[in-house]
């Protein structure tokens, strides 16, 4: 004789399951990880020392220094100036020659590109606030984007972050991210 | 002639509940797919700075994470003038064994992914926006020295305005 079976009570299942709901909302965070990528140059041997001997006009000196000001080559500026001028630094559209050189070099997909030979040099002070320093950072990836965008909707039709690899790899070619680190200075030490 | 139900009482029927259950079990798995869980309590205090040109780290798995900050906690370990703690995996270290826990520390990362994965690994920078610059720059020349040279500026979404 077949039994019926009672039908199993299920009201205090929506219970349980807010109450895992709740953990989960509770003990994770949304935001997912993002940031500034930057690669840090090689450890260097005591040994060698590398002067690599750089024309003046190719480097673009932007100081950072303990009261969270910014130096572009000996002149105060405001920190939304930075993106402009070193766009106009990279960029050197006039070919002016007080700005960086350019070096003709043949590129995969692109053919023959002007590609400038500018280097930021990016020196903080140890009292520099880590903000600072970071929005610092993030207005010379703006500039390097921008130029990274103009090019290749010159060359591509498209935006940079719309391309695939092989031509994105020839706009980082083209117009790369030159940024050199110097030593840190102390302003509380040679006070 | 019409008459009015006066008297009678309708009974209002039972809201069926056993749906319920099936839209709450969809709204877990929602959540546990988009988010991810904290690995490591935190013992620092830690509030990123703010970035435009931010971009996305592509997997978790290839990240570790150094938190600088300032200590949460009265007895964490701090670095000199003891404003300002570092902290690996779960314990802020000691000044004095900086130089040999940050290696350990590589080591450890690198030694725990694929061989594959070691060249990918980054190390993410989780640094409060109101530590000075000191701190950030003696753990980036450890991480420099020990040839760990990937690194990821941890900071938050601002939107771009546009003054033009």
């Amino acid at each position: 004789m077949a039994r019926k079976t009672p039908g199993i009570n299920t009201g205090s299942m929506a219970d349980i399951s807010f109450l895992l709901l709740t953990f989960f909302l509770l003990t994770s965070s949304i935001s997912t990880e993002q940031g500034i990528h930057r690669r840090l140059p090689p450890p260097k041997k005591d040994t060698e020392k590398t002067i690599v001997d750089i024309n003046k006009r190719n480097v673009l000196n932007v100081m950072v220094n303990f009261n969270d000001a910014v130096w572009v080559n000996g002149q105060e500026i405001l920190l939304t100036q930075l993106k402009d001028k070193a766009v106009e630094f990279l960029e050197n559209p006039t070919n002016s020659n007080t700005l960086p050189e350019k070096e003709i070099i043949q590129i995969d997909n692109m053919g023959e590109y002007p590609v400038s030979k500018g280097v930021i040099s990016l020196t903080n002070d140890q009292s520099t606030t880590y903000n600072m320093y970071v929005q610092v950072q993030n207005e010379l990836e703006k500039a390097v984007n921008e130029l990274r965008d103009k090019v290749s909707l010159n060359y591509f039709g498209k935006k940079f972050d719309n391309l695939d690899t092989a031509s994105r790899k020839a706009i980082q070619k083209a117009v790369p991210m030159n940024i050199s680190e110097a030593p840190p200075i102390d302003y509380s030490k040679t006070e | 002639m019409g008459r009015f139900k006066t008297g009678e009482k309708k009974d209002v029927p039972e809201i069926n509940t056993g749906s319920m259950s099936d839209i709450i079990f969809m709204f877990l798995f929602f959540f546990m797919v988009i988010t991810n869980m904290r690995e490591a309590t935190l013992k620092v205090r830690f509030e990123p700075p703010l970035a435009s040109e931010v971009q996305k780290l592509e997997k978790k798995s290839l990240v570790a994470n150094i938190y600088i900050g300032a200590p949460l906690g009265k007895n964490e370990n701090t670095l000199p003038p003891g404003k300002v703690s570092v902290q690996l995996n779960d314990q802020t270290i000691k000044a004095e064994d900086l130089v040999e826990d940050v290696k350990d520390f590589i080591g450890t990362e690198r030694e725990s992914r694929s061989e594959a994965d070691k060249a990918k690994l980054t190390f993410s920078l989780k640094v409060d926006k109101n530590v000075q610059m000191r701190y950030v720059n003696t753990i980036k020349q450890e991480l420099r020295n020990n040839n760990a040279l990937k690194i990821n500026y941890a900071t938050g979404k601002k939107s771009d305005m546009k003054l033009k």
